[in-house]
């Protein structure tokens, strides 16, 4: 392509109109010139807002950082009127409602991937797939206000009372569903989590199951494979990587989501062993302290909160990126 | 026959319950739309597009402001991250090819894609609330624009890639510079799905609620005025929802249901746009 750019097309046929298509070329290569440099300023901008979040954030971070030291990581202090500060707890049900959520949301997405690629007649595949795509599109404040009045008192009412029944007596889980049913705390947020990540993972892994190749799935149904046998031993080895993936992906999403999860939480500072208690994420610390907090270190801390946070997301966000791209380039071998 | 059986007993339970998580998913999507429909129908009135939100303790009440502030915030997201991400798209399509450079960028993009939106407030709060003049609706378009600039950056490029080489080749050999050929030939010639992307990324940053609560904030009032805080849906959402008061609450279910039909209005648009252009 490179060479049809630079070649001038130049048809001569006398001196003026030779001088004058010489002109024009150079006024062509001079706005190309100059359209390069523009587009690649734009292209550039990307770059910097990356680079701008890391500095801006870190610049902020700085005070809580100096007071607190690399302990703030691990410390479990959030203590606002003694500007005693520690992101553990905050991480703590970041990452446990993240986990809970993708336990949930992986096997579902699994199922819903299996079923639009393999089982579901073809005239329902495409308003079924839409359908899925269209939850993902649904505001994630949609899911908290749901989750808030109407999931949390269904779950505090019907569920947690069974969860406790059955649960309760056996050692160490049993201490996962101890404490009041108040249907508000770390296992409904996880859910709730759950529900908004499943779309996501559901479609990216319906993506790269379609990229196994059809001969490779009929010759295993032609020795007489049944489909389950199929998707477990020639779809997911095939497309292992990409559902990795897409995995990584949810993952993402759900540790950096804030509003899902702000509402349903309980935003209670506190490391509990119970997952019925209240607790909070890193986001939803933000989202409720923020606005109102004092300029000084309790600022300073929640911009480290938030370092922490993006730190962690970019770094899960950019695995997925590889993987799913590396499942996806599989197609063209 | 032990093992047959066993093998259709097994393939039965797995698919089985792949048809349990697809209903399981299709019901939690009716589920909320219900919720979502019946609770916003009831709250659905003329005062809700007439009337300011209220103050707290007072009766009735509308969202007015916020409505305006959320139009106005979303506009100016619109119109700022449309330029910037086709002009970057077409960067990584048309010259980008295969450098380190467009590696990079493109990297960037989709991570940015996914990035939680609440650090992206923090970010512009840090870079423009607190250094210039406060909390503004200015603040608010640019966290939403910094959200939406990766997906019509990512369409674009998408769209642009898959124009035919012969259809550039020809407007190469006709002497076009490249920039005519790039905004009058290749652009042009994936003008739907790059609207496809744009209405994306609108239906995206319509629903972010993290991103304005430290940049646009709120306001009570009716106000215009994009350099002063602004009222906006999601974020009288938030407040509203988690209010004791009962006209507040139902408030916040009627902004939600605005909002969702916005939004699942824009996909569908989306949707039907791209499908018909792209079977021409």
């Amino acid at each position: 392509m490179s060479a049809v750019m630079t070649s001038n097309p130049v048809v001569v046929d006398d001196q003026g109109s030779q001088a004058r298509q010489a002109n024009q070329v150079r006024k062509f290569k001079l706005q190309d010139m100059i359209f390069h440099r523009v587009t690649l300023l734009f292209a550039l901008l990307v770059l910097a807002a990356l680079a701008g979040i890391l500095v801006a954030l870190t610049f902020e971070a700085m005070p809580a950082f100096r007071e607190f030291g690399v302990s703030f990581l691990w410390s479990r202090v959030w203590n606002v009127p003694d500007e005693r500060f520690g992101a553990l707890s905050a991480i703590y049900g970041t990452v446990v409602t993240s986990v809970i959520a993708l336990s949930i949301a992986v096997p579902v997405s699994f199922g819903i991937a299996l079923f639009l690629t393999e089982t579901c007649p073809a005239w329902l595949r495409r308003p079924l797939g839409t359908a899925i795509e269209l939850l993902a599109g649904v505001p994630s404040i949609i899911y908290g206000i749901w989750g808030l009045f109407v999931f949390a008192p269904l779950f505090a009412r019907y569920v947690q009372p069974y969860l406790q029944a059955v649960f309760g007596p056996v050692p160490v889980i049993g201490g996962w569903f101890a404490g009041p049913p108040i249907g508000i705390g770390i296992l409904t947020a996880g859910i709730v989590l759950s529900l908004m990540v499943i779309p996501f993972v559901a479609s990216v892994m319906r993506d790269v199951f379609e990229t196994v190749p059809p001969q490779l799935k009929e010759s295993a149904y032609g020795i007489g494979c049944t489909t389950w046998e199929v998707v477990t031993g020639v779809v997911l080895p095939y497309t292992r990587v990409g559902v990795v993936g897409g995995i990584m992906l949810g993952l993402g999403r759900a540790l950096g989501e804030t509003m899902a999860v702000t509402f349903v939480v309980g935003n209670s500072n506190r490391i509990v062993g119970s997952l019925f208690a209240p607790g909070t994420s890193i986001a939803s610390t933000l989202a409720n302290e923020f606005g109102e907090a004092d300029p000084g270190l309790h600022i300073s801390a929640l911009f480290a909160l938030g370092l922490v946070l993006f730190i962690i997301t970019f770094i899960v966000l950019a695995i997925s990126r590889w993987l799913i791209q590396r499942g996806i380039a599989k197609q063209g071998k | 026959m032990s093992l047959y059986s066993r093998r259709v007993m097994t393939n039965r339970i797995g698919v089985g319950l792949s048809m349990a998580a697809m209903a399981f998913g299709l019901l939690a999507l009716l589920w909320i739309l219900w919720t979502l429909l019946y609770n916003g129908f009831a709250a659905l009135s003329w005062d809700l597009f007439t009337r300011d939100t209220p103050a707290p303790g007072s009766e009735g009440g509308g969202l007015r402001n916020a409505i305006v502030g959320s139009l106005l915030i979303v506009g100016f997201t619109a119109l700022v991250s449309t330029p910037v991400g086709i002009l970057a798209g077409i960067y990584l399509a048309e010259f980008g090819g295969r450098s380190r450079f467009a590696a990079a960028a493109r990297f960037v993009t989709d991570v940015m894609l996914s990035a939680p939106s609440i650090v992206i407030g923090l970010f512009v709060y840090a870079l423009a609330v607190e250094t210039v003049g406060g909390f503004s609706g200015w603040a608010g378009s640019l966290a939403l624009s910094l959200i939406a600039i990766p997906v019509v950056v990512r369409t674009t490029e998408n769209m642009l890639v898959l124009v035919p080489g012969s259809l550039r080749e020809a407007a190469f050999a006709v002497g076009a510079p490249h920039w005519q050929v790039s905004l009058k030939v290749t652009l042009r010639a994936v003008k739907a799905g790059v609207l496809t992307g744009i209405l994306l990324a609108i239906a995206r940053v319509a629903g972010e609620t993290a991103p304005l609560l430290f940049t646009a904030l709120s306001n009570q009032f009716y106000s215009t005025e994009m350099s002063m805080p602004m009222g906006n849906l999601p974020v009288v959402i938030f407040q509203f929802a988690m209010s004791p008061y009962d006209n507040w609450v139902n408030l916040a279910w009627g902004g939600a249901l605005l909002i969702a039909l916005l939004v699942l209005a824009i996909n569908v648009i989306a949707r039907v746009l791209f499908r018909k252009k792209s079977s021409d």
